[in-house]
């Protein structure tokens, strides 16, 4: 009756800095093993950082990740700083403010890609085009005040590369208004559907001792009841002198990561617009010549979880080895125990849920093990997936 | 004008592959589809098979685990097949270029059609470079 | 009690060296044999979180500094373990203690090959099959 076989899915996978290839042992419909490769997307920053100048780190490590474009130069920029006794001894306050702001915009783009790709997976592709059209003013305001939509080049050790100008202020501000309609949208249609209810809940749950035993970070533990948020145990930026509440949630499925996203999105347009009235004039950067020798540490929040950059400098103008931990390195690895247990149609929402890729699903096939022949590809999954939404909408009456 | 390459210009289906990228150009070529740029209006689609596909479009600097995919990508799309590189890593390596784990630019393993610089690029100039290619295809000067 | 003066006392005489640049950055080294008594105490019995653990190449040995974050103070207690023995590295691993440690040490088995004795399941996690054996990218003397 066992009849093992095996769901490749991806290897291209390219929402981090490590590209996944999952491997699902199934036994009839249900997930039995996974195994976790990685390595597609290896391009070696960590060893190509020992290369450049400390100002030209910033552009290489925004470059690990497109969504995170924020995070990575901000732990940087942090664990160089951490040199001179922390980020609030050097950097001057309207740096700190502008920090902030372009850091908590990218975790509402962040979010909105996420919850759209969400939506795509269980066959809500109305959820995806909605979600992504409110993304492209947040994307305007970047291209406003940075210069481009995704890669930013804000960060610079002691300071921002550009100041937010008096005419963006209005316009960021507006934005913001219009966007809280739209996420009263999103979270009327996500909490009160009793579609998506029945499809999310108690579906990739993750236990509390799990997520402490696979050091999840993130939105992902605390959707399973772990209360940590680096902005708040580490401030950094002006994250300790404006008004905002980490969200968390018990029960550790699906369900529950998405509450927390949508609910984050509330509290970083409410961070965005306390800074933005708070906002002082002043110098934007304190033009550091020299890096003294030593070994720093910066950390900063990203949407997906704790961003770690370690430095270690001897006092000339290069890194001596810089080590950078995405948050997904931690996340990923706890599908291996999120997954197994379900079922192959839940698997694409489980594997999406930790926020690592969109784009491997699109490219999975399902293997018999024996003869290696091909019975499903990608596309398959995400109908079976969209098939099983159907089903349960009928069920219900919807 | 060769038949199979005229009906190549009518209705692009496009198979994306990331070979390596930080994921700034993938993240675009989906916005491509998204309300704002909306390129199904001009048939434009993407397929999850690339037995389906028309045209490859590819991001990323390549590196050593992703280039033996990437040739077996190739192999099984159908011909006559078009190559898109997308972004500056596809193009040059960009800044991985002295990576230990990164080997040759795109155009040196396959065939490349079409170029379309930036870091990453805007949709806007996926959607002109798009255009540019449909009317080469076409034989259209301009 | 300080989350420190606990840490120092459960520790006693395994610290050789104790180090606090700023307030919410710690800094000890202890020897290579106490590795995993010390892991177990901070992650177990401390409830510290593992963040991440860097290896790297020094003049001296190959150093690992394993990252713990103390997340109700915010504080990072960074422990460092110096592998003289450059020709055939090895320590203890701490995967076995708790899982979320695996993938670290395979990256750092592959990128600096330093072994991991006690590793379920040691084999290459970033780089390609045919990567020449003996090649370790993140060493000082690696020519690309």
């Amino acid at each position: 009756m066992s009849h093992k076989v095996i769901v490749p899915i991806g290897p291209y996978h390219p929402l981090q800095e490590e590209p996944e290839f999952f491997q699902l042992y199934v036994e009839g419909e249900k997930v039995v093993d996974i195994d976790i490769i990685i390595g597609y997307n290896h391009r070696g920053i960590e060893k190509l950082a020992e290369s450049k100048h400390f100002d030209q780190v910033p552009y290489l490590v925004e470059r690990i990740c497109g969504i995170c474009s924020s995070s990575h130069p901000y732990a940087y920029v942090l664990a160089v700083e951490d040199l001179f006794g922390g980020e609030k001894n050097v950097v001057p306050e309207r740096a700190l403010y502008i920090r902030t702001i372009i850091d908590e915009l990218q975790r509402i783009h962040s979010h909105l890609l996420w919850l759209g790709l969400a939506g795509h997976f269980i066959g809500y592709n109305t959820v995806w085009m909605w979600a992504w059209k409110y993304r492209e003013p947040v994307l305007d305001c970047f291209e406003m005040v940075t210069g481009n939509r995704n890669n930013y080049a804000m960060y610079k050790v002691g300071g921002v590369r550009r100041d937010i100008k008096d005419e963006d202020i209005p316009v960021l501000k507006k934005t913001l208004d219009e966007l809280v309609p739209a996420l009263d949208m999103f979270k009327g249609a996500v909490m009160d559907d009793p579609v998506i209810q029945a499809r999310l809940k108690k579906i990739g749950v993750l236990t509390r001792q799990q997520v402490i035993d696979w050091c999840v970070v993130g939105p992902t533990a605390r959707a399973s009841g772990v209360n940590i948020d680096i902005r708040r145990d580490e401030p950094y930026g002006v994250a300790d002198r404006i008004d905002w509440n980490v969200i968390v949630e018990k029960e550790g499925d699906i369900f529950a990561k998405t509450v927390v996203r949508i609910m984050e999105m509330y509290e970083s347009v409410s961070m965005i617009r306390q800074s933005l009235e708070k906002l002082p004039r002043g110098e934007i950067d304190s033009n550091i010549k020299d890096i003294p020798p030593g070994e720093g540490i910066g950390r900063v929040e990203a949407p997906r979880g704790e961003c770690i950059h370690y430095i270690k400098s001897d006092g000339t103008n290069r890194p001596i080895r810089h080590k950078i931990r995405a948050p997904s390195f931690m996340n990923v690895a706890s599908d291996k125990v999120a997954a197994v247990g379900g079922t192959i149609s839940d698997a694409t929402i489980t594997l999406a849920a930790v926020d690592p890729c969109y784009c491997c699903t699109e490219r999975v096939t399902v293997l018999e093990k024996s003869t290696n022949k091909k019975i499903l590809n990608g596309w398959d999954l995400i109908r079976l997936s969209q098939e099983k939404t159907q089903k349960l909408k009928e069920g219900l009456g919807v | 004008m060769n038949l199979k390459l005229k009906a190549l210009s009518k209705s692009i289906w496009v198979f994306h592959v990331s070979a390596g990228s930080c994921n700034n150009c993938d993240i675009e070529i989906l916005d491509l589809f998204c309300p704002r740029f909306d390129v199904e209006r001009f048939g434009i689609q993407l397929v999850g098979s690339v037995r389906h596909a028309d045209a490859l479009v590819i991001t990323g600097a390549m590196n050593r685990k992703s280039v033996p995919r990437m040739k077996r990508i190739y192999e099984q799309a159908p011909k006559p097949c078009v190559v898109i590189a997308v972004g500056q890593c596809a193009l040059s390596r960009h800044m991985f270029r002295y990576s230990y784990n990164v080997c040759e630019p795109l155009d040196k393993i396959l065939p490349v059609d079409l170029y379309i610089p930036g870091c990453p690029p805007k949709p806007e100039a996926m959607i002109d470079g798009i255009v540019k290619l449909v009317n080469k295809i076409r034989g259209i000067k301009k | 009690m300080e989350t420190r003066d606990k840490i120092k006392e459960r520790l006693g005489g395994k610290i050789l060296v104790w180090q606090e640049n700023s307030p919410r950055r710690v800094w000890f080294s202890i020897k290579k044999e106490d590795i995993v008594e010390t892991v177990r105490i901070l992650f177990r019995e401390i409830g510290c979180r593992f963040s991440i653990a860097t290896g790297q190449d020094t003049p001296e040995g190959l150093e690992i500094l394993y990252h713990f974050s103390f997340d109700k103070k915010g504080v990072i207690f960074s422990v460092r373990v110096l592998i003289d023995d450059k020709l055939h590295p090895e320590i203890d691993s701490i995967a076995p203690l708790f899982p979320g440690a695996e993938w670290i040490e395979r990256e750092m088995w592959e990128m600096l090959g330093i072994k991991f004795k006690g590793h379920p399941n040691l084999k290459r996690l970033l780089l390609a099959d045919d990567w020449p054996e003996g090649n370790y990218p993140l060493r000082q003397n690696h020519e690309s």
